[in-house]
């Protein structure tokens, strides 16, 4: 689950990380309230689930209240990578910039650590920098049994050429930031630009921040730092009913059980021509209900002139996934073509099940997509 | 010969009273795996009974090895509980750890393979769909069906979809030697490259067949061990290539996976290996 700067930068926070004043606002005349008390120079940036908000002229520095309001007023609404700013931070602007830092740690899937990254070329074309320049981004692995140890932040201040007088705070900056990322279950924290301010001090005057979504059960806080309003009704829904569901703008929807096969599904039917209108995993395990739902949110896009039922049974049972079909069906009525494939646990008993369902069935995938994509182009005998 | 489970096999099953575990259990004694016990804390002098096969629950997985010689476990208990289950069992001498339970956080398998790699203890998974040997033992939840007897290994970070690719083969007569589902999740026990070794010195296995999915770079780091260590021929697909980019946030992400992470990136990879990529599927066989 990725977390907004404003909710990132407060967690950052709580462990020491020093953070420019600010506060949220939903509103122009909010953002310049709150600007007139931070004292007139603010920066109002767009918080939105997305990287690139710079680029895309959701940050904006104004000078006084009234140029914050006009600001806000032009970031609000806006579009940003398809999602819809609802939401402003306004920060105090940083007292002058004199150089931005790159800081982030993440997991190393590989050597299976905590890595902390770290560049002195900070700022909005760090990938640049990171493609052009490998060696400019320092890379220091943690230990969890240790932790952050001095000798490793003095390593990286001392590689980045930072300032002596402020490796003191940049270590204690480092050891918040990895006690934010162990302590929140996090994916990533990321701090760019952490910069070094005209009087000399470090300031993280953005984060970014995600949380592992297995762990969100222990900690209750951050589950309810979710963003509603940023997800998609459709995914949502799918969410509450444990099926992981992507809306995507094809004509041909899709069910299956199993990421990794969800995936080649959507990927032999564009081989054979068409074009998936939804990634859609019923997981493992997979009830009745949970299949009517799947079912429904793709019938309820407009789109879609077929669907396509792929289920390979392991612990997913065949003839529980047809009884979902059915229950749906029921419920919906609907003319739109169906291709069902069902395999492995109890597909028999499903086939038996969809038997007079008047629904096409198919043996293998490649039969079963050839057949859905025939159906979406209306060519079903 | 085969891999990691077979006719020495002797098999725990921890949550063996659960809903998914017992039904699960009948499943691989039915297919004639060796299941010698079952763990369930507090259910302990139960006996899971199944198609005439009786087998004893224990309350603790060192009391079941004690008792039966377990050497392999298959966790089907839910993630709260699931770390604790394969603590316990490396704990207990288990050489084979599967995992199938899914949603466990990622710093808790951190500290979990740090842990398994002081001990000599293998694991897979978690989040996977164990693995079998055909004609022999199956520890997890691959259909007994789908498979038959042969040469071909099959090793997949996915799920249904090696059922998918195994079924296929098994239609067209190729039988297999070890089907290996080690699971997609980021921070796992055994790997590609510890499953491609494995099978490039099983002297059954005549060629390999490898399942990955986009992200992450293992696949990458799979294609650079073909190329050095592997003489036997190996097949590959890797699904995920019509997959939209997700929304990154932050850069961190970019910079450590660069152009690895796609499916472009893999198949490329694995081409210049001399891996043969299938477009679907259904196509691997041909390309065998």
């Amino acid at each position: 689950m990725d977390l907004h700067e404003y909710q990132a930068k407060r967690l950052f926070a709580e462990h020491g990380v020093p953070i420019p004043d600010g506060k949220v606002a939903y509103s122009p005349a909010e953002a310049r309230d709150i600007a007139q008390d931070l004292g007139g120079k603010v920066v109002v940036k767009a918080q939105v689930h997305t990287g690139g908000r710079g680029k895309a002229g959701g940050v904006k520095l104004a000078n006084t209240a009234d140029e914050a309001e006009e600001a806000a007023k032009a970031i609000l609404g806006m579009d940003i990578k398809g999602l819809t700013v609802n939401k402003v931070l306004i920060d105090e602007q940083a007292p002058g910039i004199d150089q931005e830092i790159y800081l982030a740690i993440l997991i190393d899937r590989a050597r299976r650590l905590p890595m902390i990254m770290a560049s002195a070329a900070g700022g909005m074309d760090i990938e640049e920098v990171a493609d052009k320049t490998p060696e400019k981004i320092i890379k220091v692995h943690i230990d969890p049994n240790l932790g952050v140890r001095g000798y490793q932040t003095n390593y990286i201040a001392d590689a980045m050429d930072l300032p002596k007088e402020l490796w003191r705070d940049f270590a204690k900056l480092v050891m918040g930031l990895y006690e934010t990322f162990m302590a929140n279950d996090a994916s990533l924290t990321e701090i760019n630009p952490l910069v070094i301010t005209g009087e000399g001090k470090l300031l993280a005057v953005d984060g970014k921040m995600s949380v592992d979504d297995n762990a969100l059960a222990r900690h209750p806080r951050l589950a309810e730092m979710r963003d509603l309003e940023e997800e998609p009704e459709s995914e949502r829904e799918a969410r509450m009913a444990g099926i992981n569901f992507i809306q995507l703008d094809g004509n041909i929807g899709c069910m299956v059980n199993g990421a990794g096969l969800a995936m080649s599904t959507m990927d032999i039917i564009k081989l054979f021509g068409g074009d998936p209108a939804n990634f859609l995993d019923i997981g493992g395990g997979a009830k009745a209900e949970q299949v009517a739902t799947g079912l429904r949110l793709i019938l309820s896009d407009p789109n879609v002139e077929a669907v396509l039922f792929n289920i390979f049974g392991g612990i997913t049972r065949g003839d529980e996934v047809a009884r979902g079909i059915l229950e749906a069906l029921e419920e919906i009525g609907t003319d739109v073509p169906m291709v069902v494939r069902l395999a492995g646990t109890n597909a028999e008993q499903g086939r038996e099940i969809l038997k007079d369902a008047q629904m096409e069935t198919a043996e293998t995938l490649s039969d079963a997509a050839e057949k859905a994509v025939a159906a979406a182009k209306g060519e079903v005998e | 010969m085969s891999i990691l489970v077979g006719n020495n096999t002797r098999l725990l099953v921890q949550g063996i009273t659960g809903r998914e575990g017992s039904f699960h259990t009948s499943q691989m004694i039915d297919y004639g795996t060796n299941v010698v016990a079952g763990v369930t804390p507090g259910k302990g002098g139960q006996v899971f009974e199944s198609g005439g096969t009786e087998v004893p629950v224990f309350n603790t997985v060192k009391k079941a090895v004690e008792e039966t010689g377990a050497n392999t476990t298959c966790i089907f208990v839910p993630a709260r509980f699931a770390v604790d289950a394969i603590y316990e069992a490396a704990d207990a001498g288990i050489e084979l750890i599967v995992c199938l339970t899914e949603y466990i956080p990622v710093l808790d398998m951190i500290k979990v393979r740090n842990y398994l790699d002081t001990l000599h203890t293998n694991l897979i998974g978690p989040n996977c769909p164990g693995l079998i040997t055909p004609g022999e033992a199956k520890v997890g939840i691959i259909p007994g069906s789908i498979v038959m007897p042969g040469n071909v290994g099959v090793v997949s970070k996915s799920g249904t979809l090696t059922y998918e690719v195994v079924f296929a083969l098994t239609e067209r007569g190729i039988g297999q030697s070890t089907c290996v589902g080690i699971g997609g999740d980021p921070i796992k026990g055994l790997n590609f490259i510890d499953v491609l070794q494995l099978f490039e010195e099983d002297p059954q296995t005549e060629q390999v067949i490898l399942i990955g999915e986009i992200g992450g770079n293992a696949e990458e780091l799979a294609a650079e061990y073909i190329a050095d260590n592997m003489n036997k021929p190996v097949t590959a697909f890797i699904a995920g290539r019509t997959a939209p980019p997700g929304r990154r946030m932050g850069h961190a992400g970019a910079i450590v996976e660069g152009k690895s992470g796609t499916a472009e990136g893999k198949v490329e990879a694995l081409r210049a290996a001399d891996v043969k990529v299938a477009d679907h599927p259904d196509q691997i066989v041909d390309l065998m």
